[in-house]
């Protein structure tokens, strides 16, 4: 039990993909304008993440090793398509505005990493869990990013006025600068100040 | 006609830097730029597999995947456009294996000195988000060649210049824990920001 659970949370803090292992920043930094986008690739990511680890694991003795990468590439890639698919069906204009990054799941570090660090070694179930805590601290950084940006840059937050801007008659002056590409590199740096002054101090404190 | 070209070419490398814009080969990017000389010879193998595999790609958008493209085969009505995706990161793979055999035999200087980078290229999204930019913006494949040749150089020029800085950082005093990976962030993002003063350029 103890194992399942630590497979569940260790990613989200103590090991977040972004924050501690560097993967997958190119999608984090970019599609975190705005809250609203940042919610979308942080579920698509999840539930690819979830579904590839769940099947490369269960096909994980019948892959020869050889070839496992290529056999890796083909689930992600097919597993995109679908949820690229249902994006431009059901929320058009959001797959607008997320463009190529979507596509550019595939690529996405994190989703090779586990596959082939956890879902090659383990069983289905500790699979879907690994997938699910890496998908959520994937999330939680996501959403902070994009949280912060959305509320400094524009003053709104999922697209209702939180700090009514000077544009639309309030007292709040939008800052710009959250909005270009920049500010994502700052605030992915100060975050990853916080999380490793954190773990440098424990690990000081000898837990 | 030229000056589109060249428009395009300057376009891709320094405003819409594929590396400080769209932030695409992010991982490779941060993880390899600790030195200038390894950092110049991934940026290398970056223009090399940017520039062939863009008009190949393209190509096949146009001949193959596209809707009605068809047309030659007989089948009009054919639209294979969801595949673009997985052909994309086919071809990224099978260019880059090519490259590797054909770097081994007649170039094996350059191959020894590219070593690990070259397989690494495959899951570099700045590849992949080159190709996928071409289809969303529709380029021919004339435009793909410089747009493909250009976003490569600027991917190059954002690595090689980071590795020079943090090449220099290195003795210098950061603070508890930003030494490291968060330094090298707010270095991008500082780069990022002087990259952004060429926006205002109209070409």
């Amino acid at each position: 039990m103890s194992k399942a659970s630590d497979t569940l949370l260790e990613p989200v803090l103590q090991r977040n993909p972004i924050g501690a292992q560097m993967l997958g920043i190119c999608s984090a930094l970019a599609v975190t304008t705005k809250l609203s986008t940042s919610l979308t690739m942080a579920l698509a990511v999840t539930f690819v993440l979830v579904c590839s680890n769940a099947l490369l694991s269960a096909i994980r003795r019948f892959i020869p090793s050889s070839i496992r990468m290529i056999v890796q590439m083909t689930i992600i890639a097919s597993l995109v398509i679908v949820v690229d698919q249902i994006l431009k069906a059901y929320a058009y204009d959001l797959s607008k505005q997320l463009s190529v990054y979507v596509g550019l799941i595939i690529t996405n570090c994190i989703i090779m990493g586990r596959a082939e660090a956890f879902a090659m070694k383990n069983g289905v179930g500790l699979s879907i869990l690994d997938g699910l805590g890496n998908g959520l601290g994937y999330s939680v950084v996501l959403l902070a990013v994009g949280g912060v940006r959305e509320l400094v840059g524009s003053g709104t937050l999922l697209g209702y006025t939180v700090l009514p801007s000077t544009a639309a008659g309030g007292w709040y002056m939008t800052n710009g600068l959250f909005l270009l590409s920049p500010s994502a590199f700052f605030l992915i740096g100060l975050l990853i100040w916080a999380l490793e002054y954190r773990r440098q101090t424990l690990a000081a404190k000898g837990r | 006609m030229f000056e589109h070209y060249l428009s395009l070419f300057l376009q891709s490398i320094f405003t819409e830097n594929l590396a400080l814009a769209f932030f695409l080969g992010m991982c490779t990017y941060v993880a390899v730029s600790k030195r200038v000389e390894t950092a110049t010879g991934l940026g290398i193998a970056v223009i090399v597999v940017q520039t062939i595999t863009l008009p190949v790609n393209n190509l096949l958008y146009h001949y193959v995947l596209k809707e009605g493209a068809l047309a030659w085969a007989g089948y009009p009505d054919l639209d294979l456009s969801f595949l673009v995706l997985i052909c994309s990161i086919g071809v990224i793979a099978a260019m880059v294996q090519l490259l590797e055999m054909v770097l081994d035999r007649f170039f094996p200087a350059l191959y020894n000195s590219l070593g690990i980078f070259l397989p690494l290229i495959t899951v570099n999204c700045a590849i992949l988000g080159g190709s996928l930019f071409m289809v969303e913006r529709q380029y021919n494949v004339a435009e793909s060649v410089v747009f493909g040749l250009g976003s490569g150089i600027g991917w190059a020029l954002a690595i090689m210049l980071l590795a020079a800085v943090r090449e220099k950082m290195r003795y210098s005093k950061v603070p508890k824990g930003l030494d490291g990976l968060g330094i090298t962030f707010i270095t991008v993002g500082l780069i990022a920001m002087a990259f952004m003063a060429f926006s205002g350029i109209e070409l």
